[in-house]
């Protein structure tokens, strides 16, 4: 057996068909198994409170924060190709992000976002202007969540530069020659040329954002206040504030590996699979119209 | 003949060495002390004092030695029994999974020991005995309690006038007011009381023993809508906030320190009234012993409540398939029964001592902040929350609603708390495997 088939089987495969099999199970990681049939996807489907909130937001962070981030990205790879010095620099500021771990890069965040001794509120007070709660508030915590986001899109956006920088110079030429200006060449050239990567960067975010859960779940816990109880359960701080951060993959975590209700998650989990295949395909399918790759095939 | 004499005297040489060797392997097996692991979730100071303790049961058990860890939660617990290492005994700061423990086996029952042992059910207090226990199996013990009530700084209540702790909600509500103070600019400079859901120790089950209201009735339904203290909490929860101003409150809150530290809201005066469990006498003494403060039952909606609280505390068990159940046996109960180890950690963590006897241990250090918290325990009117099979999300989704009525999203309080019953009812039932009610 080749070592990828092994790691294809044990890391894939097996744990697919075992969420499988355990979304039709009532299974509380303690005792075996026990078949259950359809109820836990009625439940999913018919009772449970959190469920359509959690789609909610996530779909407002796919909606949201995925085509901020990949037109931030774009726009700061578009700026340092055209940069003449300091180009070296430039990037590293940029992509330093990228580097700090998720965790480390949240708990920042919530701290300079903090409305009573945060930096960023402080400086707004100077300036006559009440800065938002931030984490603190239902309607800012998913935009303060989009600008960690866009802080950290240092690996897009070093993709998104090689792109721009691989597009040939004679095709530039050419719609020059043709009277093109900046804003056209932009639409007629770049954009063209760098469409594959660009829809990468789409499904690779759209992926994310559905999968979305480490600063969720970091910042509620340390805006809430309730971060630092050693041994305290986390579950009545996710979500934080008001279940505005609760996002799917958060509620499936609160589930498995709080309520132990693992047969549960795995509904949730195979639910997820559903709804990332069918997003994803529909990205590809749409993606034909838009997207240019080079030579004659597609 | 000679050869096989010889045969003969080696293997008999043979079978004698085996035998001494197999011997001395035997003499020191027995004599290696069995090593048992204990998880706890108490960290720094506090688990130096629970070391303390079990280091006085290895001294006078040759037999074993115990390694503690600290730092443990029930997700760490559960993970480990699943891959099947877990401890050879488990605590949890709480009995919210008391359900799971108990109903999926995960910790084993602990009733026929309890009788080998000759330990009646009295020897506990009866809250204790009910948060340790689910579906008839008594798979945890209480080992030391937590209870709740009202800390206040009498240098702010003799700058407000005020000459003693609050009794009724009515007078808490007027108190606070009065000890709350405002800089010009409107936002809060210092917060006379703060019952805000999910700030430090605010959760729906510590605040309802004030009104007396009940979570299920005999056939174990949700009643929440039925019970009228529910609803007059929340009111009255609602209206203190809008007289604050719910987004200042939330504002003033994000600037506190954290409160299991130094900087905690009430130890550096921040506010003046607190509602805190009894470990808050040991942080004070350790972070802020000059701190003016005193100690009191939390004010309730009706009189005849006064002087009793929320109970609930640490739990601990042995969960299935340890390899010691015996010594493991040995240990808890020790920890959970020995009238001076009780003693020895209430003193060291300032817990409520969990068996009757204890409870009045001349062991105990006496302190004036502490005895009303003891005082709290042996009331009669002292409540805890449900033990169901849907854990600790049972009493998160109060919490949930809670947060929500509180910052005015919720429109109609009697139809919302219907709705939570109905919704708290397919919980358990969907935790047993149930499905849709």
């Amino acid at each position: 057996m080749s070592p990828w088939l092994v790691g294809f089987s044990v890391f894939f495969a097996y744990p697919l068909v075992m969420s499988a099999y355990l979304s039709f199970n009532h299974y509380d990681l303690l005792s075996s198994p026990r078949w259950v049939g359809l109820a836990n996807y009625r439940y999913l489907f018919t009772v449970d409170p959190q469920v359509w909130t959690t789609v909610k937001n996530t779909l407002w962070l796919i909606a949201v924060m995925v085509p901020l981030q990949v037109v931030f990205a774009y726009g700061i790879a578009m700026l340092l190709a055209r940069a003449k010095s300091g180009v070296g620099v430039l990037r590293t500021i940029f992509y330093l992000p990228a580097l700090a771990p998720p965790v480390a890069a949240t708990l920042g965040f919530v701290f300079i976002l903090n409305p009573a001794t945060g930096p960023v509120n402080t400086i707004l007070a100077h300036l006559g202007i009440q800065g938002p709660l931030w984490f603190q508030d239902p309607a800012w915590s998913k935009p303060s969540l989009t600008l960690l986001g866009l802080w950290g899109v240092g690996n897009t956006m070093v993709i998104f530069l090689a792109a721009v920088l691989d597009v040939p110079r004679h095709l530039y030429e050419s719609a020059e020659l043709d009277g093109a200006g900046p804003l056209q060449r932009l639409r007629w050239v770049t954009l063209p040329t760098t469409s594959p990567v660009i829809l990468f960067a789409v499904i690779l975010g759209v992926i994310q954002g559905l999968q979305y859960f480490t600063q969720a779940y970091v910042a509620a816990g340390v805006a809430s206040g309730q971060a630092s109880q050693a041994g305290d359960v986390t579950a009545g701080t996710l979500g934080y504030p008001l279940d505005s951060t609760l996002v799917y993959p958060v509620l499936l975590f609160q589930h498995g590996f709080t309520d132990f209700q693992m047969g549960y998650a795995s509904a949730m989990a195979m639910l997820l699979l559903a709804v990332s295949f069918g997003v994803i395909s529909i990205i590809l399918i749409n993606s034909r119209r838009w997207v240019h790759y080079g030579g004659a095939a597609r | 003949m000679s050869r096989t004499r010889g045969v003969l005297a080696l293997l008999v040489l043979c079978a004698l060495g085996i035998a001494a060797v197999g011997a001395t392997a035997a003499t020191a097996n027995k004599s290696a002390p069995t090593k048992l692991t204990v998880w706890v979730g108490w960290s720094a100071r506090e688990l130096s004092v629970f070391k303390k303790v079990t280091a006085e049961y290895d001294k006078a058990h040759p037999n074993v030695t115990v390694d503690v860890l600290g730092g443990i939660n029930d997700d760490k617990i559960v993970a480990a029994i699943r891959a099947g290492n877990a401890p050879d005994v488990a605590s949890s700061f709480n009995s919210y999974d008391v359900g799971i423990y108990c109903g999926t086996g995960g910790w084993i029952d602990l009733s026929s020991k309890l009788k080998s042992s000759g330990i009646p059910s009295s020897t506990f207090p009866a809250a204790t005995n009910y948060y340790t226990q689910f579906g008839g199996k008594k798979c945890a013990l209480p080992l030391l309690a937590d209870d709740y009530g009202l800390y206040y700084n009498k240098n702010l209540f003799k700058t407000a006038g005020i000459a003693g702790p609050p009794k009724t909600i009515a007078e808490l509500t007027a108190d606070a007011k009065k000890l709350t103070k405002f800089n010009p600019d409107g936002s809060i400079k210092v917060l006379g009381f703060d019952p805000f859901v999910g700030f430090y120790e605010n959760t729906p089950e510590r605040w309802v023993t004030a009104w007396g209201a009940n979570w299920l009735d005999s056939s174990n339904k949700s009643i929440l809508a039925k019970q009228p203290g529910w609803s007059n909490w929340m009111k009255w929860l609602k209206s203190y906030i809008n007289w604050i101003g719910y987004k200042k409150l939330v504002k003033y809150q994000a600037g506190l320190g954290d409160e299991f530290s130094a900087s905690n809201a009430f130890e550096v005066g921040k506010v003046a009234m607190n509602y805190d469990g009894e470990w808050r006498v040991a942080f004070i003494q350790a972070e802020h012993p000059n701190l003016n403060y005193g100690t009191a039952p939390m004010p309730v909606a009706n009189p005849k409540l006064y002087g009793s609280g929320y109970i609930n505390g640490t739990i601990i068990g042995i969960p299935k398939n340890g390899k010691h159940e015996a010594e493991a046996w040995d240990l808890v109960k020790y920890l959970t029964t020995n009238t001076h180890a009780l003693a020895e950690l209430s003193n060291g963590l300032r817990n409520v001592p969990s068996t009757q006897k204890s409870l009045t241990s001349s062991e105990l250090t006496p302190d004036a902040h502490f005895a009303t918290f003891l005082r709290i325990f042996g009331n009669k009117y002292s409540s805890t929350s449900p033990i169901t099979a849907a854990g600790v999300s049972y009493t998160n989704a109060v919490q949930n609603f809670a947060t929500k009525w509180q910052a005015g999203k919720v429109s109609n309080l009697s139809s919302g708390l219907a709705k939570l019953d109905s919704q708290l009812d397919a919980m358990v039932k969907q935790a047993g495997g149930g499905g849709v009610p």
